[in-house]
């Protein structure tokens, strides 16, 4: 059974259709990347994934560990193991990173039926993932994401994945706006998180950092549909030649 | 007839004056009673505001001009050991001193070893002290404001804090005042002066509370003088009983390079009103006003500031915020002034308000009058519900949307009061939300340095 099973999605906003039908295949263990150029599709699939409420399913199945996902609140489907990456992760001051973290790693571990884990395990459990992502500790003492770099934010995603240890990543142009020295930070705490059990897709504009994810699959997005799938030499076709060959046929459809 | 009415309102005041008499003030300093005397013309002249003043606009205190309030006395056996209880705030050691309707009571103050030359206690008290003949009603106004006229009128009592050049006060302290009148509507005063001399330092709290079940007026005035170099951390908490009106001006005069901050933080009171004002008179001065209110039921809060820049090189830093439920009312109010003379002028004022029900409203005014060319000043105000973005987020890593928009508004809050330097006050503060929000209190926020 695949980790996740996305069937015939289409998804608008406002009423206009974004994603006109979909089909993709995530198994555990598998990294695939989602490229595409601008208002392909790729942040809408990421979002309906996570169960953003700005965009309404009109058609298709999403199923996730063999369960209805699109039928789960966003809090549920984070518990049952599903987990994104933002784009733009916000800045919440008056919160610390600490406290946000045990309040939703309890969260999660009630949901599995675990007991929750008591400020000294967290604390433990915070300083080796703080360890795996190079991150300044103090960082966890300061409010979730106030005042961080753009760099320091998605470092910040990727700890919080390590600590929250999802079944499912989806990580939504987590590149944008890092330079080489932080796009291998966060992409080397990505990679230790590979695993057998865990099942990660990178959406990403740019092939740059598919050199330090390496995918298993690459498909391209254009206009909504998935219009090219292959293997990690697809994206370096598509750095080379650009997304207007792949473009083309669909415009001509 | 709403002449009729007030003019009533007036003579009921004046008939209280007259019976108030000499006060122990007056008798330690004699030009007192002529300001009082002033004080009690002028009320009479301007009585109460009405919502055709610009300063009252959308806060209509009739329901204070229509009630017969009587002045307490300072009967300390009123005061319950458990009212004196919750009024204490758990952890804070230092000098403590209790105020019954702006009385101070020594037998329930404990001023413990106050650094050599330093005063904390009883205005009445030290009436012939030098810094009192100096600058009491020296600095607060009361020609335009109907409410610093009647304190004015009516001071007899308050607390006096003298903190000589050069010493440091390492622990803060709190000045405690309770309002209890069982059975009668009664009035308050309090007169407080606060003289912290060049190269001082000291933290005072100023807490008010009161009997939730009376109708009563707490109508405080705090003087500031901060001299050079002084550095005054202030704060002033108010959990008055839900029923009572509270009206307060806290006056503030910064010499050269002192660092004045204070933090005003509201609960309580069905009206609840707070004046603060600082003139930044010499150079180099930094002048911090923050303040969060948080209310429902039919609860209003006022908060009106006024940032005087006299001089050049200054800065003033304002964040003011406000989260209402229900049909509560908050107006902000912020004047910021920039004299001819203030260049190079740094301020920032911010004002936000959360309004967690479709009844609850703001009014928000900020009011900058500059004068300088060479300065730099920011305002912005955000009045909102909780962001659905933040929500998101947090719903996305796990937490409920119900736990999330408790977290938000616990945040909203916990924004100023992570900002507060007492600690056991600001640890109280932070439980007080967490409960308020129903969120598990087995945490502290530790905000980095």
């Amino acid at each position: 059974m695949a980790l996740i099973d996305i069937k015939n999605l289409h998804a608008s906003v406002n009423g206009n259709e974004i994603l006109h039908g979909i089909d993709l295949k995530v198994n555990a263990g598998e990294v695939h990347a989602i490229m595409g150029p601008n208002g392909s599709g790729k942040s809408t699939l990421a979002g309906v994934i996570s169960g953003r409420d700005a965009y309404e399913v009109t058609e298709g199945s999403i199923t996730f560990n063999g369960k209805d996902l699109l039928d789960m609140e966003p809090e549920e489907r984070a518990c049952e193991g599903v987990f994104l990456a933002f784009q733009y992760p916000v800045e919440i001051p008056g919160v610390s990173n600490t406290y946000f973290l045990k309040a939703a790693l309890n969260a999660v571990r009630k949901h599995r039926g675990e007991e929750e884990l008591d400020a000294m395990d967290f604390l433990r459990l915070v300083r080796e993932k703080v360890k795996l992502l190079g991150m300044d500790e103090s960082l966890m003492n300061r409010s979730v994401n106030e005042g961080f770099s753009g760099g320091e934010k998605k470092r910040n995603e990727i700890f919080q994945m390590a600590v929250l240890d999802p079944k499912l990543a989806v990580l939504d142009e987590t590149d944008s706006g890092l330079d080489i020295d932080a796009l291998k930070i966060v992409a080397n705490g990505v990679n230790a998180l590979r695993g057998a059990d865990r099942g990660i897709i990178v959406v990403t504009h740019y092939q740059r950092l598919l050199n330090y994810i390496v995918p298993d699959f690459v498909h391209v997005l254009a206009n909504g549909r998935i219009v090219k799938s292959g293997g990690k030499e697809l994206a370096l076709e598509l750095e080379e030649k650009g997304y207007s060959w792949i473009e083309e046929p669909v415009g001509a459809r | 007839m709403t002449t009729l009415e007030v003019s009533k309102d007036i003579e009921l005041y004046q008939g209280e004056f007259s019976k108030l008499g000499a006060t122990a003030l007056d008798s330690g300093n004699a030009d007192l009673g002529k300001v009082r005397q002033a004080a009690i013309a002028r009320f009479g002249e301007i009585g109460f505001p009405t919502t055709r003043d610009e300063e009252w606009r959308f806060t209509n205190v009739s329901p204070i001009a229509r009630t017969s309030f009587k002045l307490a006395g300072g009967d300390f056996n009123q005061v319950s050991s458990e009212m004196l209880k919750t009024a204490e705030i758990p952890g804070m050691k230092g000098p403590q001193a209790v105020f019954c309707n702006g009385h101070f009571v020594s037998e329930l103050s404990s001023l413990g070893n106050l650094p050599k030359g330093v005063i904390v206690g009883s205005l009445a008290a030290a009436a012939s002290h030098p810094a009192v003949r100096h600058h009491l009603a020296k600095h607060a106004n009361f020609e335009n404001h109907a409410f610093v006229a009647l304190n004015t009128a009516f001071m007899q009592d308050g607390a006096f804090v003298y903190v000589p050049k050069g010493v440091v006060v390492e622990e803060p302290i709190h000045l405690l005042f309770v309002s209890t009148s069982p059975g009668e509507t009664g009035m308050s005063h309090p007169r407080n002066l606060i003289v912290a001399e060049s190269n001082s330092q000291v933290q005072i709290l100023e807490s008010y509370s009161g009997t939730e079940e009376d109708v009563y007026l707490t109508n405080v005035v705090t003087e500031v003088v901060a001299g050079d170099g002084a550095v005054v951390d202030h704060y002033k908490l108010q959990r008055e009983g839900h029923k009572s009106y509270h009206i307060a001006t806290i006056q503030v005069y910064q010499e050269r390079s002192s660092n004045f901050s204070t933090q005003s933080i509201s609960f309580g009171a069905a009206i609840s009103r707070n004046d603060v004002n600082t003139i930044l008179d010499g150079e180099g001065c930094v002048g911090t006003l923050n303040g969060i209110y948080m209310i429902g039921g039919s609860q209003l809060a006022d908060n009106h500031t006024r940032i005087d820049h006299a001089k050049p090189n200054c800065e003033s830093h304002e964040l003011y915020k406000g989260i209402l439920e229900d049909k509560s009312r908050g107006v902000f109010n912020g004047r910021i002034i920039v004299r001819q003379d203030a260049q190079k002028t740094n301020s920032k004022q911010t004002n936000k308000s959360l309004l967690l029900s479709d009844q609850a409203l703001v009014n928000t005014n900020p009011q900058l009058e500059i004068f300088a060319d060479d300065v730099k000043c920011t305002h912005g105000a955000t009045i909102g519900q909780i962001d659905e973005e933040h929500i998101f987020y947090l719903r996305s890593r796990g937490i409920s949307a119900a736990v999330a928009r408790h977290l938000l508004v616990y945040a909203f809050a916990n924004d100023i009061i992570r900002r507060i330097k007492i600690e056991p006050l600001r640890a109280e503060l932070e439980m007080r939300v967490l409960k308020a929000q129903e969120i598990p209190t087995d945490f502290v926020f530790t905000e980095g340095a």
